[in-house]
């Protein structure tokens, strides 16, 4: 039993790694403009417009999308843990929204350097995660109950961003693609602090797997273990907004990857945070690249911002979980 | 030891415990009764350092409490609350979070850690559930994987909130001959428990609470014709000293 487990679990490894390689690859090659792998390795160096293309427009592309990817998934799976609640997720709970307003803000005040919009993202989604988690804990909401605090937070920060944009009408062309999610826009000098973020938030997570796990024992247990909960919860949550919200600072308000992917991977391979969180990640870059590429080739060479490729797979996919549920939230 | 001296508590504004003096003994099931609200969970949550008592002191095998940081005192303490939620795992993760209070930081597992967890489940009995979701599992054998969990922490004390509560007449029994043999075994164990006549047939020793504090502690068969105990509960117990049974007498 425990040998099949074991297995089970490698085999999970692979193709998660076999899955994100793949859609690295399949990004960087596929596009409005084709690159042939056969020109690309037989004749030699390739042409210079392939070359550029494929550096400056289709590299930065799709590393923004596996970190972003990879760090909405490992976000969620945190902020599921920590609430301990599986519906919870980043953009359902408002701490995309939360990045999502600072970084309207920094569009307002002029603030476009990558380490500034990241910083200020980090601080957005930091603040709405610990206003649900604190108001969870102060009112003993149910999951449900947390759930319907995310909708009313989401809704309130929309309205204040939407506010900003108003009266800053120079950040609104840019806006419509940022609420859906999008990476068009993706330079290196974007992603660098992005990626040095999310690497290192995800990093320090991994070495607390076996805390996230203690913590879902429940807030007494997780004490008499020696744990201090209190100061845990909020180093989790830290991480989680810095995860969430470098990852919005580059893309936008990209929904859905946070409660698919932890989901997915918990009944494919196991609940355990020691695998949750690196297999989230690996199933998280490769599915948000896979989802950029088909929004560049779907109606090439019209292209579609990638979040409305991810809601139409994830909304059918947060209706399944409730179904199956049976509605067993609402009371509990 | 634990030795609790002149312990104050309570949330906020609420006082729960008030000069309250007790001390439990390694190798003893002290069964801790009550009515409901007298403060036996405060009482533990209070001994496990989770809520800082106002004023009194603690002493663990000697060392005072506020002197302990939260793992020292995890790593003397095992402790199972009462109405815990599910966890998504597998019986041998949980269990070998057990080792938790022992971990320094990354926090990974060591061999011995796992060999421990090993044994823990062994000596509850339920090795072969080892790679079974606890999701899966009955109430009673969910319990005993949280007593398996707290064996593997290793601690001299295990201090359990209604053990019992929500578990079927065999599991309840079979929770309390486990817990039993542990204390003949030399672990002090500490029960905070509702149903009296199990609480007084299975513990060596009754600490009953009322009026915010520790109003007696002897042994069962001393307290069950108590006038203490009709005081507090307005029962007395029938005890059939040949067969260590008690009855309940309105």
């Amino acid at each position: 039993m425990k040998h099949l487990f074991k297995n089970k679990i490698a085999y999970c490894y692979l193709s998660a790694t076999l899955f994100l390689f793949f859609a690295g690859i399949l990004g960087i090659l596929v596009g409005s403009t084709r690159v042939d792998l056969w020109e690309l390795f037989s004749k030699g160096a390739p042409s210079e417009t392939t070359l550029r293309i494929l550096v400056y427009v289709r590299l930065p592309r799709v590393l923004g999308s596996l970190f972003c990817g990879a760090a909405l998934a490992i976000s969620g799976a945190v902020i599921q843990g920590v609430l301990s609640n599986p519906l919870a997720s980043p953009s359902l709970i408002g701490v995309n929204a939360g990045a999502g307003l600072a970084v309207t803000l920094c569009s307002a005040f002029g603030l476009l350097s990558g380490w500034s919009l990241s910083m200020s993202a980090f601080l957005g989604a930091f603040g709405a995660a610990m206003l649900v988690s604190l108001g969870a804990k102060a009112w003993g909401a149910s999951r449900g109950t947390v759930i319907l605090m995310g909708v009313a937070l989401n809704a309130l920060l929309g309205a204040v961003s939407d506010t900003i944009i108003t009266f800053s009408p120079e950040i609104s062309i840019t806006n419509s693609h940022f609420k859906v999610g999008d990476f068009s826009g993706v330079t290196y000098p974007r992603l660098l602090p992005v990626a040095i973020i999310i690497l290192v938030s995800m990093l320090i997570l991994f070495t607390l797997s076996n805390a996230l796990d203690v913590l879902t024992l429940g807030e007494l247990n997780a004490q008499g273990l020696g744990m201090n909960t209190a100061a845990m919860r909020v180093i989790f949550l830290l991480l989680a907004a810095l995860l969430a919200g470098s990852a919005v600072s580059l893309a936008g308000l990209l929904s859905f990857v946070g409660l698919l992917v932890p989901h997915a991977v918990r009944k494919l391979a196991s609940p355990a945070a020691c695998h949750l969180l690196p297999l989230s990640a690996l199933f998280g870059g490769g599915f948000v690249t896979l989802c950029d590429t088909l929004a560049r080739v779907a109606f090439a060479p019209y292209e579609l911002p990638v979040g409305i490729i991810m809601a139409f797979l994830g909304a059918p996919f947060f209706l399944m979980i409730l179904i199956r549920r049976k509605g067993g939230y609402a009371h509990d | 030891m634990i030795e609790c001296s002149h312990l104050s508590t309570g949330y906020g504004k609420y006082t729960i415990l008030e000069d309250l003096s007790v001390t439990f003994e390694k190798g003893k099931l002290t069964g801790i009764v009550g009515v409901n609200g007298c403060g036996k969970s405060t009482l533990l949550k209070t001994i496990l350092g989770i809520l800082p008592a106002t004023s009194g002191e603690i002493l663990l095998d000697g060392t005072p409490l506020s002197a302990m940081s939260r793992p020292q005192i995890s790593q003397k303490l095992a402790y199972l609350a009462q109405g815990k939620g599910i966890p998504d795992m597998t019986v041998f993760q949980m269990v070998l979070h057990g080792r938790f209070p022992h971990l320094h930081y990354p926090q990974t597992y060591s061999d011995h850690d796992r060999e421990l967890a090993r044994q823990a489940l062994e000596r509850v009995g339920i090795p072969h559930l080892a790679e079974e979701s606890l999701t899966k599992l009955s109430g009673g054998m969910r319990q005993t994987a949280h007593i398996a969990m707290a064996l593997a922490q290793n601690t001299d004390y295990i201090l359990l909130d209604e053990p019992t509560t929500f578990l079927d007449v065999g599991h309840q029994l079979a929770l309390l001959t486990l817990l039993r043999s542990l204390a003949q075994e030399g672990k002090g164990i500490l029960a905070v428990m509702h149903d009296l006549p199990l609480a007084f047939a299975y513990s060596d020793e009754i600490v009953l609470m009322d009026g915010k504090r520790v109003i007696a502690k002897t042994a069962p068969a001393a307290l069950a014709s108590s006038p203490l105990l009709r005081e507090t509960f307005g029962v007395t117990l029938r005890h059939l000293t040949k067969e260590n049974r008690y009855f309940i007498e309105t």
